[in-house]
């Protein structure tokens, strides 16, 4: 295990995502807490990146950030050259449909559809036909293992189980990059293990780029870069390449 | 079924019980907004039925008051006057005085002459052109109290002193479902016969005078005239057309009619109150379901539309149960009240409304969680616990 400076990383590496002097701080009452102040860093293109720090430390705002569902007070973010935070809402929207595949701690499945149908979900955004989006569909499925669970509710499904849905789902519109909120935090070790090796695989194998954020060190350990965000030192980064 | 269709059926059923007990108070609010917009409708049903070219001449003071029956040659002779039928209103008791029902003494010929509307058969009139004490009854007063041809029945008077015996000589119909069958009519002749022996001072007067008009144009003309024959006699008259009378009548109760106005908008609201209040929770509980579809790239506005068509869909469903109900309560109800309600037809106007009151109930009842589900931020609305 080596450690990298952030200019050391950047150098010559396919910069796929580039967060530059961002800011971000949230108003709680009448007080205004900073968040982030300042970062700057880059995340490579197939890159498998794990965000680790205290509560509060800011990786899920930074998450949230890269993900476009949160807009820094300042600095720029761009991801695929494409400066995200000149999006307007609807466009936004828009990339985050054909570029962003989620992963939430809690699943997040709607529960009245089933497994198909949410996986089937962010198709209906394209312009697929009904046909093409079912067989897509069941091709995400397949690929984390639940073929035979397609027609189940998310109430009939195991967490882990629910979790593996939830990753069809982001990949199924076939995203630049997934980002995952403590994907393991709700699962048992045995379910966490194998949504994680779906994770390495996806990284490895179909090239996805995946920031994850997790509280969990043998979670991390699965990630092929750890980055550590401190809390009250927020320019201070240290960041950890696992060989 | 498109994924967004099957969302918001779906999510109707979700909640079973709480979307079933939202369509009962849904179903129960048009139902009553229904049936109380039909008893108005209703009370005005005998101004919607007027003849435009039937004048009624009543005692200038008060329709309480009779009028001498010698007036009827002179209202004839006046200019534009076709024909003239003249009635008392009876008020009698049949057994018990919560049998009440409308009666009226006519003078059969010329009475059923100029209101066609009551359809009576060839023979049933021959027979109570013959009988002294003859009385026809309407169908549905008929059905009531069972009466049949050959029937004597007794009345109490109230304001003819004494017992009265008629014969019934048959059943009369409606011209058209307004037309009020559960009234009788008796001869004139044996009322006033009776009462010159009876009471002596009741006799040969009259409570109303009907009379047709040649042409429409000169309604107001021949109303003025029939009225300025009698000014400054000991009985002057009033002379107005039907629906004129029939107006004043129902402005005598015009305040209970707006009371049940109000009160049927008063459910309408408490409705949308209730309705507003689910989906509100629905709304609140969704919260990061809603931000979930968001993340993922649908719109505020598709999310908005979810909880639209939800909203509007459960209102659909009550309202058209609601509206397919109110027909057959309406004729319970006309049949329970006996003879208050002649009949009770829900009119298309009615089902307009009720549909319009469900749509709207199922639109502003939306208004709010709509806003807050698309205004929310993705972030928050992740944080929010489902």
């Amino acid at each position: 295990m080596t450690v990298l400076r952030i200019s050391e990383a950047r150098a010559g590496e396919d910069v796929l995502i580039a967060l530059s002097d961002v800011s971000k701080s949230y108003r709680r009452g009448a007080q205004i807490v900073p968040v982030l102040a300042g970062l700057t860093f880059d995340i490579r293109r197939k890159e498998f990146l794990a965000l680790m720090g205290p509560s509060g430390s800011g990786k899920s705002t930074m998450l949230n950030l890269i993900a476009g569902i949160d807009s820094p007070d300042q600095g720029s973010i761009t991801v695929g050259g494409e400066n995200i935070t000149l999006l307007p809402e609807a466009e936004l929207a828009d990339w985050r449909a054909a570029n962003v595949g989620f992963i939430f701690q809690f699943y997040n499945l709607m529960p009245v559809l089933t497994a198909l149908e949410n996986v089937e979900l962010p198709l209906t955004l394209t312009s697929l036909g009904r046909r093409e989006r079912r067989d897509r569909a069941q091709l995400a499925l397949s690929l984390v293992g639940l073929s035979d669970r397609v027609k189940h509710l998310p109430s009939e499904l195991s967490g882990g189980q629910q979790q593996r849905v939830a990753i069809a789902r982001a990949i199924v519109t076939d995203p630049t990059v997934l980002v995952a909120d403590e994907p393991t935090g709700d699962l048992d070790r045995q379910s966490a293990k194998e949504v994680l090796e779906i994770m390495q695989r996806l990284n490895r194998d179909m090239g996805k780029t995946i920031v994850m954020v997790t509280h969990d060190h043998r979670a991390a350990a699965h990630a092929k870069r750890i980055m550590s965000l401190e809390k009250g030192d927020l320019s201070y980064l240290v960041e950890q390449r696992l060989e | 079924m498109s994924q967004w269709l099957t969302l918001v059926a779906r999510n109707v059923l979700r909640h079973r019980l709480r979307t079933s007990l939202t369509l009962v108070g849904l179903i129960v609010a048009i139902l009553a907004f229904g049936v109380l917009q039909t008893v108005v409708k209703t009370w005005y049903a005998g101004v919607d039925g007027a003849v435009p070219s039937r004048l009624l001449t009543r005692n200038a003071i008060s329709f309480a008051l009779p009028l001498p029956k010698s007036y009827q040659k002179r209202i004839s002779a006046v200019e534009g006057v076709r024909r003239v039928t003249h009635m008392n209103w009876f008020g009698g008791i049949y057994k018990d005085s919560k049998n009440f029902f409308p009666q009226f003494a006519i003078d059969a010929a010329s009475y059923l002459d100029m209101y066609p509307e009551i359809l009576v058969p060839d023979e049933v009139r021959r027979a109570f052109l013959r009988e002294r004490r003859g009385a026809i009854v309407g169908r549905k007063l008929a059905r009531r109290y069972g009466f049949k041809p050959g029937d004597v029945i007794q009345l109490r008077g109230t304001i003819f002193p004494g017992n009265w015996e008629f014969v019934i000589c048959g059943v009369f119909d409606g011209r058209d479902p307004k037309t009020d069958t559960s009234q009788l009519f008796f001869r004139w002749d044996y009322l006033n016969e009776t009462l010159r022996v009876r009471s002596k001072a009741q006799a040969d007067q009259v409570g109303l005078f009907a009379v047709d008009v040649v042409g429409l144009d000169s309604v107001a003309d021949v109303s003025q005239a029939i009225d300025e024959v009698f000014r400054n006699s000991l009985a002057e008259t009033l002379t107005e057309t039907e629906r004129a009378f029939q107006i004043g009548f129902v402005k005598q109760t015009e305040a209970i009619l707006i009371s049940i106005r109000v009160v049927s908008f008063v459910v309408i609201f408490i409705i949308l109150a209730v309705m507003a209040n689910t989906m509100a929770m629905t709304a609140r509980e969704r919260l990061r379901e809603y931000a979930t579809l968001k993340a993922i790239g649908f719109s505020p506005g598709y999310v908005a539309r979810l909880i639209l068509a939800e909203s509007v869909l459960i209102a659909s469903i009550g309202g058209a149960i609601g509206i397919g109900l109110t027909p057959p309560v309406a004729a319970r109800l006309a049949e329970l009240s006996a003879t208050l309600f002649p009949t009770l037809i829900v009119s298309v106007n009615t089902v307009m409304l009720q549909a319009l009151a469900a749509l709207v109930v199922g639109i502003l009842a939306a208004l709010l969680p709509m806003r807050r589900a698309a205004r929310v931020s993705i972030v928050d609305g992740l944080r929010a616990l489902g």
